[in-house]
């Protein structure tokens, strides 16, 4: 399904507001949205919630025969899924240029940095070695899903563990769950990363668009970082030109977002090994919140408000008196032989005679 | 590659260039008579071929005219003989997609399409032989074709991948040295005004070392132009000495 453009008023709107300094829902400039981890009751599956785009992560294992130029080594492969559950713009099965840019950069980000020991993944060299498969299925699509498939992906390989393999030699026994505990990936590093949308011809630049500014904006520059602060892959795209300073500038301000959204998932595997250990109850239904009629709640946003209380502030002070009103006043129903016993009368003297009052002059 | 030293002691690399050396440059503009514009550039051992068609009607689907400007539609292709093993490449796989959009954002950004709404420009870019670098010998083949063809661009489009190996940026890397983990930079750069209209980096390298390596990207970007500018001229010359007559 084709998607509806953006009308003009709205990107105007937007335009203006982001060079006021001002988003929609009320963030600053560098802020992300809220970011929710949670995992689901198999080792790797895992879900982030950045703002409303949800992501979905799958990390699964298979024996496969290694590939020739590299007979002891692991296979790692990467798939995204753009699913048309996300947005209407998403066709099913069809390969358009957002899938392909989301899954090179995510192989890039991933792959190429190593940030996985694919050598520890080999069982017999040359023969068997483990194929890693994670799978990133775009559940909605609220604005800047490279960055969430990049931490809904390394998240869900640091919660994977493999099942376990006994060579006895030349015999391979793959151990199940039971018999044997699953052993978890070596990961060197973690990459993540960060977009930032540039506007008005990289004049202005945010952190973490949502969908409506991804719209409107003129390109992207993705950095991908670990919290040692290595760089692990740059992309810029998008047909904006940057300046090195700017590039500088965002890489600074990617270190620090990428160090404290890697505190945020550590904190998230730590509470889910927790929750497991002690036996409780984990997984995907256990995380949804409670969403009943009679209980409707949604998590508070803090927006600045100071300079709009201010004008409000302003405003209400300036405003003229506003007319007088009394309590209680009876209005006599037509038609109905009501008496009127209260007169009314404002402030400022003058008399004004009710209806009934006028009728009974009137009537002799 | 363990054993390979990319840098040695006393600076010289596998080839036996310096660090900031780019490599032999020979290009040739004017190759096709039928095509608007076309041009074929060695670098080094990487060679490649651009041929650019437009500006035209826009064919195929409808819904891309554009009312204000011109589509840029770029295919990058390899030949299957270009690499050391010979290997069929489907046309429509991804690592091709993704280099055909990376050219089509870097000569958006830098060919003029205002001056021709609801029309497309058509560039394609053929691999005949690789030797790393692919993406930079494609933009500078396929900048000389642009301007071949007399498509008014802001600048020269100039790109090189550059290379940091022993704290040391290496400019222009052949495919020994792209291999093996060392973090590569390709970026393709507007000279005069220092604009860059593409930056792509894989592999790690850490924050402190990004700036020098990017400034050593631009030096030889900007050595890259003069090249290319060079190129220009000698055709221009070579074309307009009948009608000098």
């Amino acid at each position: 399904m084709k998607d509806t453009p953006l009308s003009n008023c709205e990107r105007d709107f937007l335009l203006k507001a982001i060079e006021e300094k001002k988003r929609l829902d009320g963030r600053q400039t560098y802020d992300y949205r809220k970011m929710k981890i949670t995992f689901g009751t198999d080792y790797g599956c895992c879900f982030v919630d950045l703002g409303k785009t949800r992501v979905m992560a799958q990390v699964s294992g298979e024996l496969v025969a290694p590939k020739e130029n590299r007979p002891n080594e692991g296979i790692m492969f990467f798939n995204i899924e753009l699913s048309p559950m996300a947005s209407p713009a998403f066709e099913q099965g069809r390969q358009s240029e957002l899938s392909v840019k989301l899954n090179r950069q995510l192989e890039r980000c991933l792959r190429n940095s190593k940030c996985i020991d694919t050598e520890s993944l080999c069982v017999v060299s040359g023969e068997k070695v483990w194929q890693i498969r994670v799978d990133v299925h775009m559940l909605n699509h609220d604005g800047n899903l490279m960055d969430a498939a990049s931490i809904a992906a390394i998240t869900a390989l640091c919660h994977f563990k493999r099942p376990d393999v006994g060579i006895q030699g030349d015999e391979v026994t793959v151990y199940s769950p039971e018999e044997r505990d699953p052993i978890p990936l070596s990961i060197y590093h973690m990459p993540i990363s960060v977009s930032f949308s540039f506007f008005q011809q990289g004049t202005y630049l945010l952190v973490d668009p949502c969908e409506r500014e991804e719209r409107v904006m003129d390109g992207l520059l993705m950095i991908a970082m670990n919290k040692h602060r290595e760089i692990c892959s740059i992309q810029s795209s998008g047909g904006i030109m940057l300046l090195k300073e700017q590039v500088m500038r965002c890489s600074k301000i990617a270190s620090v977002k990428v160090s404290e959204i890697t505190e945020l998932i550590s904190k998230a595997l730590e509470n889910d090994k927790r929750a497991r250990k002690a036996g409780g109850r984990c997984g995907f239904a256990e995380s949804m919140p409670q969403e009943r009629i009679t209980a409707l709640k949604t998590d508070e946003t803090s927006v600045e408000m100071t300079d709009a209380s201010e004008r409000a502030n302003d405003i209400v002070e300036n405003a003229e008196v506003p007319p007088q009103t009394v309590s209680s006043p009876v209005v006599p129903a037509p038609g109905v032989g009501q008496k009127c016993s209260i007169q009314f009368q404002p402030e400022g003297g003058r008399n004004v005679k009710t209806k009934t009052e006028k009728m009974k002059a009137r009537t002799p | 590659m363990a054993g390979l030293e990319l840098l040695s002691d006393q600076g010289y690399r596998l080839d036996g260039r310096k660090a900031t050396e780019l490599r032999k440059f020979q290009a040739r503009m004017g190759v096709f008579a039928q095509a608007d514009g076309s041009a074929y550039l060695e670098q080094g051992n990487t060679k490649a071929l651009a041929v650019v068609y437009g500006p035209h009607e826009v064919r195929g689907a409808r819904s891309r005219i554009r009312h204000d400007r011109a589509v840029i539609n770029c295919q990058y292709s390899m030949a299957t003989f270009s690499t050391a093993e010979r290997k069929r490449r489907p046309h429509g796989d991804r690592k091709s997609t993704e280099m055909s959009l990376h050219l089509k954002q870097t000569f958006e950004a830098a060919v003029m399409t205002q001056l021709y709404p609801r029309s497309q420009i058509d560039i394609y870019v053929k691999i005949l032989q690789s030797d790393g670098g692919n993406y930079s010998v494609c933009v500078n083949a396929a900048t000389l074709a642009v301007i071949d063809a007399g498509i008014p661009m802001r600048d020269y489009v100039c790109a090189c991948t550059v290379g940091f190996v022993d704290e040391t940026p290496l400019a222009d890397l052949c495919y020994a040295e792209e291999g093996g983990g060392v973090s590569s930079l390709a970026l393709a750069l507007l000279p005069r005004g220092g604009q860059i209209a593409l930056l792509q980096m894989d592999a790690r390298l850490h924050q402190d070392h990004l700036e020098a390596l990017i400034e050593a990207a631009m030096t030889a970007c900007k050595g890259v132009s003069k090249v290319l500018d060079q190129v220009v001229r000698q055709h221009l010359q070579e074309a307009s000495v009948p009608s000098a007559e």
